[in-house]
């Protein structure tokens, strides 16, 4: 693929991230100063100004490099997706947190990755050398590394990250396994990995670092062991 | 095929080879009979041994902390310059 014909749309959901999507943008643009991208906000009426946010950084960046297309309110997560995909003008699309736990900096070793290897689809990986967690207590990482281990056992799924939701998908390939995936939450970003898996995509991993909530802490708690078990078992029956 | 369908696919052809050597005796019966334990035992040890050593070996990356709060600092800067409210929420 000619490389100087390549546009990424990247899709960023949010909601009360007031603060966090400006400095993301700032990232995005100075870490991908040559290639051709506009960032699609999906904001799910945001109550703190997040979408006042994203119109003044228009009228710094154009435009034709932000695009706001918000919804009326919370939505989930791979609905997000879907409609920001409706506005994607590029022929990748990368999806990424709004909450700077995934950084911009590494946008350009996704796309040297795809490029190198023609991959359809590059997920960032936080758990072979040269990625990384910080922020993370032994109990969370306990949790992380047993369910990781699980997950490899009962599904064999070719990837090392199967939650992690930093990636880099060709449109079509996006496209394609999105409209068979059901799943809420983190298990839809399992369910979307596993389906493409399924399907013989090519995938290829990337080493990210991943800074757990910069603003706040994140819980793991019972109900969400349960929803996982729930999602291995669907995964495993449908997939 | 399913992915459940695989493992039960391989469970079948474990079995068949379990039966098949409670058949043909050539390990004492009284051994073989407990196969199927050991084989549950090794694979539960397998499992808790991954865990640990991947809990071990877990990656890590304190500095990205730090890097994270300089790239806010220059993106608070430039965006302030610009116009753009970035007062804390």
């Amino acid at each position: 693929m000619d490389a100087a014909k390549n546009k990424y749309s990247i899709i960023v959901p949010t909601y009360n991230e007031r603060l966090n999507i400006a400095l993301i943008v700032y990232l995005i643009f100075k870490h991908l100063p040559d290639e051709d991208f506009e960032i699609i906000v999906v904001d799910d009426g945001s109550p703190d100004g997040t979408q006042e946010i994203v119109k003044q950084l228009q009228k710094l960046y154009g435009e034709d490099r932000i695009l706001l297309r918000p919804r009326a309110k919370k939505l989930g997560l791979g609905t997000a997706y879907i409609h920001g995909l409706k506005h994607a003008s590029g022929n990748f699309v990368v999806i990424m947190d709004a909450d700077l736990s995934h950084h911009p900096k590494y946008l350009p070793s996704f796309i040297q990755k795809q490029l190198e290897t023609g991959a359809s689809i590059v997920t960032g990986t936080r758990y072979v050398t040269g990625g990384g967690v910080h922020g993370w207590n032994l109990m969370r990482k306990l949790t992380s590394r047993g369910a990781n281990v699980l997950a490899q056992t009962l599904l064999w799924p070719g990837v090392s990250d199967l939650t992690g939701s930093f990636r880099l998908y060709k449109k079509s390939v996006l496209e394609d396994v999105i409209s068979s995936c059901v799943s809420k939450g983190y298990v839809f970003q399992m369910e979307m990995i596993v389906r493409a898996s399924r399907k013989g995509c090519h995938i290829e991993e990337v080493p990210i670092t991943f800074v757990d909530r910069v603003f706040g802490s994140s819980k793991l708690g019972g109900s969400e062991i349960v929803e996982y078990l729930k999602g291995l078992v669907y995964l495993m029956i449908t997939t | 095929m399913k992915h459940v369908l695989k493992l039960f696919s391989l469970l079948v052809v474990i079995s068949a080879l379990w039966i098949g050597l409670l058949q043909a005796s050539i390990i004492p019966q009284s051994h073989t009979w407990l196969l199927p334990i050991y084989f549950i035992v090794s694979l539960g040890c397998y499992g808790l041994l991954m865990v640990g050593v991947g809990l071990m070996r877990f990656p890590t990356c304190p500095q990205e902390a730090l890097l994270l709060q300089q790239d806010i600092a220059e993106a608070k800067d430039f965006l302030k310059q610009k116009g753009v409210d970035v007062g804390s929420d």
